[in-house]
């Protein structure tokens, strides 16, 4: 049978669905979904093809949704998405990630927290607010969020987390007790001299190696990083890059030494593709050399933004890459990034791109 | 069926098109019997499981975006509601 790739988009104003039957020539969009509610992370279950949304909405706070009909039809819940009465409540999901069995998601202000029946509970493994730095987190532009989850594939109690600005946390023990992993990754915002501390990094999104758990590749606030001890010590691998700053990563399915970032101009310089010209940087040997790819992006008068969940590669060969624009546009490669085309526009900002490939 | 939080204290409540909407089968007009705001979202929860996070934060507090008036006054968890009074949740000024 004929695949059937999708892609999954978060935006401010719902969730939407791009497909293709057609070894993805063309893409028919389907939305929006989730009542419009301001959706941070949709993500689709490769097990089970099931889809899981993390959103928030002002009016009605949080809640994860889930569509077993690719999209069809959702359900949303936030049993025991909350923190303890009195405390700050839970503002939004923000991320999710399914493994094991298991769904996670991440929240403002920043936990995580478990599913084990499929999302229609939640629990909060709060071993993260009881971290000795807990008290020392500061929010990031976006609140104080938990956005990256990165489950190791053969270890289920393995978990690294990114938060905005805390950094990134290690656990080894399903997440009962956390390490900061931060090491060689930069804090440019801090007062001279105390440029590396041991947390408060403003990570922005942290992604694993097909194949190789130990190694991690991060985009952060003040550089990009490569690690494979599995965080504990990162190595920037900017040279080469146009800048410092941007907010996605992803990683290639399958080659270990391939990584799709795409940098901005700056975090003071309006955060647009540098020089109003988008171009998404690939390296095919794990960060030492950069090439930028064009063919078929805008390369004149584009002041957009590309938020940290917002680019994604599928699993088919040769991989696809996508990525949506913080003006409504979502673009799309079939050839690992070679060439690009523009598959929707005019939507509400997009703040997720993930893809699940299904059978038929 | 509707729910036996407390007898005796009839009130109308009155809710929003888009909370509604989230909860297939849920009515836009609820008669109950409902001491206190709290009393009413409790009641409103046994019949729509979930709809408290909806309305309510885990402080616990009624929403910031989210307004509750009994007899026309905004009110919060613990305001009493008279008998036969009418409460309207309502969707409060917010988004962009």
């Amino acid at each position: 049978m004929a695949a059937k790739v999708l892609v999954l988009l978060g935006t401010k104003k719902g969730a939407f669905i791009a497909e293709s039957s057609d070894g993805r020539r063309t893409w028919t969009l389907r939305g929006p979904f989730c009542e419009m509610w301001p959706m941070n992370h949709v993500i689709g279950d490769p097990a089970t093809g099931a889809i899981y949304g993390a959103g928030g909405n002002e009016w009605f706070g949080p809640a994860i949704w889930k569509s077993t009909d690719l999209g069809e039809t959702w359900t949303h819940s936030s049993a025991g998405l909350a923190y303890a009465a009195g405390e700050e409540p839970v503002k939004s999901g923000w991320s999710v990630a399914v493994g094991d069995g298991a769904v996670y998601v991440g929240v403002q202000p920043a936990g995580l927290f478990r599913s084990d029946d499929g999302g229609a509970s939640w629990t909060h493994l709060d071993g993260l607010q009881k971290h000795p730095s807990r008290e020392h987190w500061n929010p990031g532009g976006a609140g104080l969020i938990l956005h990256s989850i990165v489950l190791h594939p053969e270890d289920p109690d393995q978990v690294w987390i990114g938060i905005s600005a805390a950094g990134v946390f290690h656990t080894a023990d399903g997440g009962e007790t956390w390490e900061p992993r931060n090491r060689g990754t930069r804090a440019d915002f801090m007062p001279e001299g105390q440029n590396y501390p041991e947390f408060g990094q403003c990570v922005h999104n942290v992604v694993m190696a097909a194949g190789i758990p130990d190694r991690l590749y991060q985009q952060n606030h003040c550089g990009m990083y490569r690690s494979d001890d599995g965080g504990v010590e990162w190595r920037s691998i900017e040279d080469g890059l146009p800048s410092d700053f941007g907010f996605p990563a992803a990683a290639h399915p399958s080659d270990p030494d391939t990584l799709y970032l795409l940098p901005l101009n700056g975090a003071t310089e309006g955060r647009f593709v540098p020089d109003a010209k988008a171009a998404v940087w690939r390296t095919r040997d794990g960060g030492r050399t950069w090439q930028d790819l064009r063919a078929g992006l805008p390369q004149e008068g584009a002041y957009f933004g590309v938020l940290r969940q917002a680019m994604a590669t599928d699993r088919m060969d040769p991989a696809g890459v996508y990525f949506g624009t913080s003006s409504g546009a979502l673009f799309a490669s079939s050839d690992e990034g070679d060439s690009w085309s523009c598959i929707a526009e005019h939507l509400p900002t997009v703040l997720s791109v993930e893809t699940l490939v299904v059978d038929g | 069926m509707e729910p036996a939080a407390t007898r005796g204290n009839p009130i109308v409540v009155r809710l929003p098109g888009v909370l509604v909407d989230l909860f297939p089968g849920a009515r836009r007009r609820v008669e109950m019997d409902a001491r206190t705001v709290a009393e009413m979202v409790d009641a409103l929860d046994a019949l729509w499981p979930g709809m408290r996070d909806r309305i309510c934060d885990t402080r616990p507090a009624i929403r910031r975006h989210m307004n509750v008036f009994v007899d026309g006054e905004r009110a919060m968890l613990e305001t009493p509601i008279p008998a036969r009074s009418e409460v309207f949740v309502l969707t409060a000024i917010s988004g962009g």
